[in-house]
């Protein structure tokens, strides 16, 4: 594990001297969703209703453009290299990255979502079920994204097709996250549905971060 | 046969529209994908000769700038 | 055997001309069958017509992206060059499959639900099927060395596949949480007989059809990949036999 340890640490370190990579996509988050009551409607009954779904897609958007640049610094720096051709298995130090990259980028969000979740005129008593689903959900963004951020390190454009792949992978994610908020704001049962989306991060944390070493391995040519 | 005639044949009920619309599209889709597909195989067949040809030209032309 | 392009090649030319020829009339047989001689359906009049080609073309666009998953394991892990052209040849026809599957059940929605688009969970679950093709076919376009290009969206379509499984079920999740008016097409396969052979038949023509086109577009990608080796030079100054 201190290889593990390690890693995380120097990438921890390496993000926190950038922190406009760790704040960028918190401001994107916020003001997302302050679009949407100027956009549709200020009335609470309105709001209620889209919240869930607002809150989802806005962390969803935030996630996936905070992984554009996830690998391309290590790339132009040939940490990459170094870092696919060590003597550790390049799981670990890509494990340690994704779970640093949502330390200071994922976690923020779902500090945040209950003030945001209270303006969007969601009951206090579905709160706690907003922060645990994302919670549970952003890691597996997080993962899934970084997987097609691997596939396109060494493209200019990354952005735009970046969305076009991942975006459809994360449709599972959005359905059961906002589906448990929904659920709760309707008073039903909560458990289950937070369940699978647990289990959906389980699958992802468990082989997300082979597929995300594969996708740099073929990206970087060998 | 299922239809009297064949104007019942393309009115389809009062479907006709849907059927034959979904059909049209479908037929153009799949006979775009093969006709595609086919002149794929004739460009890069073409180029291929070109090139190839070139090759020939340029090694004829060091051969006599040689003699 | 087939795992050499070269050999590939030349069992394609061999099966192109008979398996071309066998796809379209079946494909055609099944089609006429279904249009004009199969009896309507008591409910939905002569509507439910549309099922002869919208059924083929969701299982194909379906089974065609099970095969890109499986071609991209063997890109990825093995390493096998067809595999890697595979990849390249599966993903159009599959693409237009899904386009042709939606608008092919927009076209029967209208009639039988009294409009073109519902998220029921099959007609969501396809367009989501169709973001996945477009996403790897972007990815080949983008990517110069075709062996790059091949295997990172083998590895996407891995993905994709195990994506393709928890979609379907998350989406039907979603319907039971709306509880909104799903009429079913079809109740559970009670179709009859007379229905179900034409459109058996042309289900198979359809899919014979795609195998056809993923041959075509592997050809076209073996050459071009083997365009220094010398059989692929003799064969574009000679032309095999008919072939042009």
């Amino acid at each position: 594990m201190s290889a593990f340890g390690a890693a995380l640490k120097r990438e921890l370190l390496v993000l926190w001297r950038s922190p406009a990579e760790m704040i960028n996509p918190l401001f994107f988050f916020v003001m997302v969703i302050s679009l949407f009551p100027l956009a549709i409607s200020p009335k609470p009954e309105v709001l209620a209703v889209i919240a869930p779904g607002v809150l989802w897609v806005a962390a969803l958007l935030a996630v996936m453009l905070s992984l554009d640049g996830l690998f391309r610094r290590d790339q132009e720096s040939g940490v990459l290299e170094l870092l696919l051709t060590a003597p550790v298995m390049a799981v670990v130090p890509v494990t340690a990255k994704l779970l640093a990259h949502w330390l200071l980028t994922g976690l923020p969000l779902v500090l945040v979502s209950p003030v945001l979740a209270h303006m969007l005129q969601l009951p206090n008593a579905v709160l706690g079920t907003v922060m645990l689903s994302l919670l549970l959900g952003t890691p597996a963004l997080t993962i899934i994204g970084a997987i097609g951020a691997a596939l396109t390190v060494g493209l200019n454009r990354g952005g735009i097709l970046l969305a076009v792949l991942v975006l459809p992978l994360y449709i599972p994610v959005l359905i059961f996250g906002a589906g448990v908020i929904r659920a709760a704001a309707e008073g039903g049962a909560v458990n289950g549905i937070l369940a699978i989306l647990g289990a959906l991060l389980a699958l992802t944390a468990s082989l997300g971060p082979l597929a995300v070493s594969a996708g740099l391995k073929i990206s970087s040519g060998n | 046969m299922a239809f009297e005639s064949f104007a019942d044949f393309l009115a389809m009920g009062k479907h006709g529209f849907y059927v034959w619309s979904a059909y049209g599209i479908s037929a153009f889709l799949i006979i775009a994908s093969m006709v595609l597909a086919l002149r794929g195989q004739g460009q890069v067949r073409q180029t291929l000769a070109r090139q190839q040809r070139r090759a020939e030209l340029d090694a004829e032309v060091n051969d006599e700038s040689r003699t | 055997m087939l795992g050499s392009p070269r050999y590939f090649y030349t069992f394609s030319s061999s099966v192109l001309p008979w398996l071309t020829p066998i796809a379209l009339v079946t494909l055609l047989a099944g089609l006429v069958w279904g249009l004009g001689f199969a009896p309507s359906d008591y409910q939905q009049g002569n509507s439910y017509r549309i099922i002869f080609i919208h059924v083929p073309a969701s299982s194909g666009a379906l089974m065609g992206y099970m095969a890109l998953g499986v071609a991209g394991l063997v890109a990825v892990v093995w390493r096998m060059k067809m595999a890697e052209v595979m990849l390249k040849a599966i993903a159009p026809f599959g693409a237009a499959l899904a386009a042709i599957s939606l608008v092919t059940g927009a076209l029967w929605g209208k009639p039988t639900w009294g409009t073109y688009w519902q998220w029921d969970a099959r007609m969501t679950s396809m367009l989501i099927l169709l973001f996945m093709y477009v996403g790897v076919i972007a990815l080949q376009n983008v990517i110069r060395d075709p062996r790059q290009a091949a295997r990172a969206a083998g590895l996407l379509a891995m993905v994709g596949v195990i994506n393709v499984i928890i979609v379907k079920y998350s989406v039907e999740w979603v319907q039971t949480l709306h509880q909104g008016s799903t009429l079913k097409l079809f109740g559970e396969s009670t179709i009859n007989p007379a229905m179900k052979y034409p459109l058996l038949i042309s289900m198979l023509g359809l899919w014979l059809l795609y195998a056809v086109n993923v041959l075509m577009r592997a050809r076209t990608e073996v050459m071009w990949r083997e365009r220094r080796s010398k059989w692929v030079a003799k064969l574009v100054t000679r032309p095999e036999k008919g072939e042009q």
